[in-house]
Order: C-alpha cells, then structure tokens, then sequence
C-alpha cells in the first residue's frame, strides 16, 4: 500500500534532472575550507594550528558538549590558517583553512570497496564510533547523530524508520546514493537498529524513484526486520513527523520529540556514513551533492570532500550558466541563496541549484486576499496567514498561543500564497522571538 | 425597573469604588502620553504609577519630557529627581552606495531584522545598516527618516527625544544616543565594524579600520580602541575636531560644524 500524510501538503514540479547521472568522484581541490560549525549546537574546537600537516581522517576539531560533532581533516596537508571566514550567510566564521598536498589517508581507515557485511561491534561502540566519526543528520538540519542514538532514560525506541523520501525538487543525492550504495546503506541501517536495540527498521521511499525502491527490495530479501515503505509524493514527507505520521500513522504531541512515539528517524546519507564509520573506520569527510539546474550544462551527483567552495562543484558541472540570478544552497523549496561562491560545503549540503534569472525573484507581494489555501496546505495544521500578520504587527503572545513554535519552516505556504506574500519570512521572525521570549521568561 | 437598576449600579459602584492615589493622575498630566515606552513602562499611566509608588525616583527618567516638567513631577511628589542631560540618537553608520558597492539583491520580506538574521545583507557588510527603515517604524516622533540618496536613515535632532525605541528596532545595534551639544553638534564614529581593518575596508571604504590613529591625537582620552573598533564617548570628547583629520578613511563625521578656515580658503 502506498501510504502518505494525511494534512496538508503541496506538489511543486519535481525538476529531478540528475537523477540519472551516477556519483562521480569530484577531484581533491588545492585548498579546502573546513567550517568549525557545520552543525547544530556548540561549534567545535580546533585542535590543530597554523603550520601543522594534517592527513585525511585526522581529528582537527573536538565537538564541544552533547550537542556538538567532531570535525576530521578531509584532505591531507598543512594547516594555512585559521581564521574567521564568510559563511553561506555572508556572516565570519572560525574555519580552518587547508592546502592539500598529496591524498594519503589515515592509519586504519579502509579506503576499499570491500563491503563488510558482519557487525561485531555493540550498541554502546557504535554510538561511541559514531560520535568520534563526527556524524551529522545529512538530509539538512546536521543534528548530531549521536544524540538520536542514544534514546533518553525512561523512553524506547520500537522502530526505525529510514528517511528516503527526497521530497525536496531538484535534489538527488539520496536516490543516487540508494542504487549505488544500497548495500552498504542496508547495514549501516543494521547498525542503527542494534544501537537503538530495534528489531523493525521502515525505509520510506516516494513512489517517484521506482528503481530505488526495486533495487533495495531485492537486497532485502537477505536482511530481517528491514522493509521499504513506497509513499505518495507529496512535499514535505521528508519532515521527521510528517514521515512519522505517514509510515506508522502516530502523531508526534506539539513540542514533544518524535521520540515520544517511538520512532527514530535517520536519513539514507546517514545510514551510509554510519555504516563508513563503524564498518571502514572512516569519520565523515566527504558527501554525495547534487549540483542541478535548469540550464547547468551536466546536472551531476558528485561525491565530495567536505571544505570544497562551491565554485569548483559548479564547475565541474558545466560552470555558471550566463543568465543564473540565483545560486541555492539546498533545494528550491527549503535551500537559502547563497551571497558568494566561494563559501565551502559542509556537512549539511544536500545540493546546489542554480535558478535562472528569469524565474529567480519573488512577485511583488499583495494583500491576502483570505483564500486560506495556507491554511489548507500546512501540514502542521497552522494557519500561517494569521501567524505571519501577528508577527508583522509584532503581537508575539497572539504567535505564540497560536503554535509558532510547531513550524518547520517547510515554505509551503510561500510557496502556495498567490498573493506572493512573505509568510514563511514573517512566521521565522515570530519563531525566532517567541523562543527568545520564553528562553528570558524561564530565566 | 430602570430606577432600580441605578439604584443598584449605584450602590455596587459606591461598595467597590477603589481609593486611588489622586497623585497618579496628577504625574500622569504632566507626561507627555506618548505611551512611547522609552522609559521602560508600559506606557505613561505605568510610568506615572511607578513614579508614585518607589520611594526613590533617581533611576526613573521620562526621556521625552524636557527637565521642567520632570522637576514640576518631583515637586508633585516631594522627591529628589536626578537631572539628566538631553540624548539625541545618532546612526553609527556611513555606508551610502557610493561607498559600499551592492554584492546581492534582496528579495524577502521588507525588514530588517528579518534581513539580518538571514545574511549579511545587500551591501555586504555584516555590520552596516540595512537600509529597510525599522528604525523609522519605530519612532513615535517623525523624528527619524530614510535619505533615499543615502538609503540610510538620518534623525532630525529637534524633534528626537531621545525615547530609544529606534535603538531598541535596530536588529544591528547602529543607532546609539549620544549627549546633545551646542548647537546639535556632533563628532562620532561613523561605523560598528570590528573585522580586521583589511576586511572592514572591503566591505566599505568609510569603515574603521581599527588604526589607532585617532586614539593618539586626542588630548582628552575620549577615543577608545577595542576588537578593531575606535569609540569617541560623547562624556570626555571636548569637540577639539583633532581627531577626523587624522582618519584615513573618512570614518568620523563632523557635523553641524563651521568649515575650517584652512579648508575654507582652499574651497576658495
């Protein structure tokens, strides 16, 4: 049965242009960038200096608290600086600076092909493994892994579920990294179960990427407990708890974690880099990207190291096309412009689209004309016009009676609103200040 | 019936009828109900409350109403109320288009904050106004304006009050209140940049550059260096003009200054 959400939910045009275009192995640059804060939570420290050689692998950065990953050198080389560097924002950063020098790879790490099938580390190494991996949710948010490994004193995890959904247009690293590396993504699913001590892990799968789901089913057949979910397409199903509630049919309680159900979520990309870590030792250095575009020349999944600019990945696919207005870091609908191209990926990457001048800015925004087709697309069930003029008007405890705090920031009410209005920018703003607002009042 | 009616209203009013202190009334004539909230009370009748009820009024100030009114509240309530100098808010930034060049086109929705949070804005520096009018929304006043050719906002000095609400609108800490001086004349630095000077100069050629250079020529230990920012404060600053000469990037205004005679003859 193909499942989905049952509230809300919007279908812009799919646009998967490099769907079917294999990973290509992007060359090591001759200098690579590293962000010291490519996750969510505490930047990490940096444990190297100016003049050090580093080999990939290595440890650079030690993630600093629960909430925080390690950062490993992605190329080997020496350390050129360290320095506060503009990020994809345009704001300075402390990033660690690299020049590369010849590709060695550190002691222990297996660099081969070889899949390794048997499991013999424990739940408690695996965690372990995968917190010293430096790994990060890579469908976009970079949530340490960890801390969703690790399920909370007094709850329990009864399922797993694989987020394969790639509900964002444009994007296809997910689906490209499911038929190449499915395998190895099936017992990096494995050894997720084992930590989180599971016995049924679910893969969900838009019904838009048959092959994907053809080819997992069929190295299934010599795995227990794991099974592919087809879902309807429908965007945003690659939201934890819209994914939540379209598998297992539970509601994840306003301002609760999706632990409370009893699911964890983790996406493919992640299951593979878990998979790296404790199968092949490797921490988390590269990432499959898709560089797309309506006019990009190749539209490509390229596997790359983490600090690359974003100026060669384009490159590599065809360079900027002539009228480009708009390079996205991420997909069309949850993606942010970036200022520059010369800011580095990071963990968080997912894609790179380049928009065409022509299609590139927004309409002029007009009055709300009341058709509430927000209303009827939110699938958290706001009413995302109402919290967008509270927040214009600045009545933040009119937002906050009225759930902010449940947005996702999907945009599909942006992207809905045929009077071109702001929303999802005014609904951020009244989601930024009503957590100020409550952070100050339990001070 | 509708006797009745009265006849009760009138007796339940006079049963709950609450003692007010008719002082509250009296402070609160005097306010300039503004309800402009720049003293940190919801507006003019909680400021007039709190007035009456602390015992001590020093920390209160009404920043809009002038000193006359406030020494005629302190004499309604028999109080000792410190005298405060006049403010007048000043925009610490000078990056008009010709000094900074355009490095992206924003598209979002029309505010400042929103802006910010997002990136560093259309001009590229992190630091520098954002051109949107958050301030202006905010002034109760009329006293502060966006130039169009500028594209920053500039404050007419006789009509602001000095109330805060621009500083408190603006997401990047640009507007500060300054001390008034004779004849609305000011010397600030006209920037809130603490990059490096190379980085800073980059994203704007009027920006501090954290040189040093007006801290040695003052007389009067009024500029400050720190993270790469100088700070005339307004409290030591004798108005000598020694330092803006000696800034290599133009980065202290003058304002509301006669022209140097040496400048003068120059022109000439």
């Amino acid at each position: 049965m193909i499942l989905t959400f049952p509230k809300g939910g919007v279908h812009p045009p799919d646009n998967k242009l490099s769907a079917g275009s294999p990973i290509q192995v992007l060359p090591v640059p001759g200098t690579v960038t590293i962000p010291l804060s490519q996750h969510l939570g505490a930047p990490a420290e940096p444990l190297v200096k100016k003049g050090d050689s580093v080999i990939t692998g290595q440890l650079i950065a030690k993630g600093c608290g629960f909430i925080s990953a390690n950062i490993h050198s992605s190329v080997t080389g020496t350390v050129a600086r360290i320095d506060r560097l503009p990020d994809s924002s345009g704001y300075r950063r402390l990033m660690v600076v690299i020049n590369t020098g010849k590709d060695d790879w550190q002691e222990g790490i297996d660099t081969s092909p070889r899949i390794i099938k048997n499991i013999t580390a424990t739940g408690g190494e695996i965690i372990k493994k995968t917190l010293a991996a430096g790994i990060v949710g890579l469908g976009g948010a970079a949530f340490p892994s960890h801390v969703k490994l690790s399920v909370p004193k007094g709850k329990k995890a009864d399922i797993l579920i694989i987020n394969g959904v790639e509900c964002e247009p444009c994007l296809t690293s997910d689906h490209r990294l499911m038929l190449e590396k499915g395998e190895e993504m099936i017992i990096g699913i494995q050894l997720i179960m084992k930590a989180l001590d599971v016995k049924k892990a679910v893969i969900g799968i838009e019904n838009n990427k048959p092959d994907a789901i053809k080819h997992l089913n069929s190295i299934l057949k010599e795995y227990e407990g794991v099974t592919v979910q087809p879902l309807k397409v429908k965007y945003p199903q690659g939201a934890e708890k819209q994914l939540i509630k379209a598998v297992t049919g539970r509601e994840v309680p306003s301002g609760k974690l999706p632990i409370e159900t009893g699911a964890v979520v983790h996406n493919v990309g992640t299951a593979f880099a878990i998979y790296e870590a404790i199968q092949k030792n490797k921490p988390l250095i590269e990432r499959v990207i898709t560089v797309t575009g309506k006019n990009v020349a190749n539209p490509s999944n390229f596997l790359v190291r983490i600090g690359t600019p974003v100026a060669s990945l384009i490159e590599a696919a065809g360079g900027v096309p002539e009228d480009t207005g708009k390079v996205v870091n991420g997909g069309p609908m949850m993606g942010k412009a970036l200022n520059s191209l010369d800011i580095p990926v990071t963990k968080g990457t997912s894609g790179i689209l380049l928009i065409p001048e022509s299609e590139s800015s927004r309409r002029p925004a007009e009055n709300c004309i009341r058709c509430a087709r927000c209303v009827s697309i939110c699938p958290m069930g706001l009413e995302p016009y109402l919290l967008s003029a509270a927040s214009e008007n600045k009545k933040w405890e009119m937002v906050e009676s009225e759930h902010v705090l449940d947005c996702m920031e999907c945009g599909s009410c942006s992207y809905i609103c045929p009077s071109a209005r702001p929303l999802l920018d005014y609904i951020r703003l009244g989601k930024s200040t009503v957590s100020h607002i409550i952070r100050a009042r339990k001070q | 019936m509708g006797t009745a009616a009265a006849l009760i209203l009138f007796l339940v009013a006079r049963k709950f009828h609450v003692e007010e202190d008719p002082r509250i009334e009296q402070v609160e004539n005097e306010l300039p109900s503004a309800n402009c909230g720049g003293c940190g009370y919801p507006g003019c009748r909680a400021f007039a409350e709190a007035l009456v009820k602390s015992d001590d009024i020093s920390d209160l100030n009404c920043p809009v109403s002038d000193s006359e009114s406030m020494a005629k509240i302190a004499s309604i309530l028999g109080k000792e109320m410190a005298e405060r100098d006049p403010v007048v808010a000043v925009v610490r930034c000078n990056g008009t288009p010709g000094h900074r060049t355009r490095t992206s086109i924003y598209n979002g929705a029309e505010s400042c904050t929103i802006a910010s949070s997002l990136y560093t804005g259309e001009r590229g520096c992190p630091h520098g106004c954002l051109g949107m009018g958050e301030c202006v929304e905010a002034c109760n006043f009329d006293a502060i304006h966006m130039n169009p050719d500028t594209m920053l906002p500039e404050v007419t000095d006789d009509m602001c009050t000095g109330c805060n609400a621009c500083v408190l609108a603006c997401p990047r800490d640009i507007i500060e209140l300054r001390k008034k001086n004779k004849k609305e004349r000011k010397i600030y630095i006209a920037c809130i940049n603490e990059e490096k000077g190379g980085v800073a100069r980059k994203n704007c050629r009027v920006a501090c550059i954290g040189c040093g250079k007006c801290v040695k020529v003052c007389k009067f230990d009024a500029i400050t260096l720190e993270n790469n920012l100088a700070y005339i404060d307004a409290e030591k600053c004798k108005l000598c003009r020694k330092c803006a000469p000696e800034c290599p990037t133009d980065a202290i205004l003058e304002i509301n200054f006669p022209v140097k005679k040496k400048v003068k003859e120059e022109v000439q």
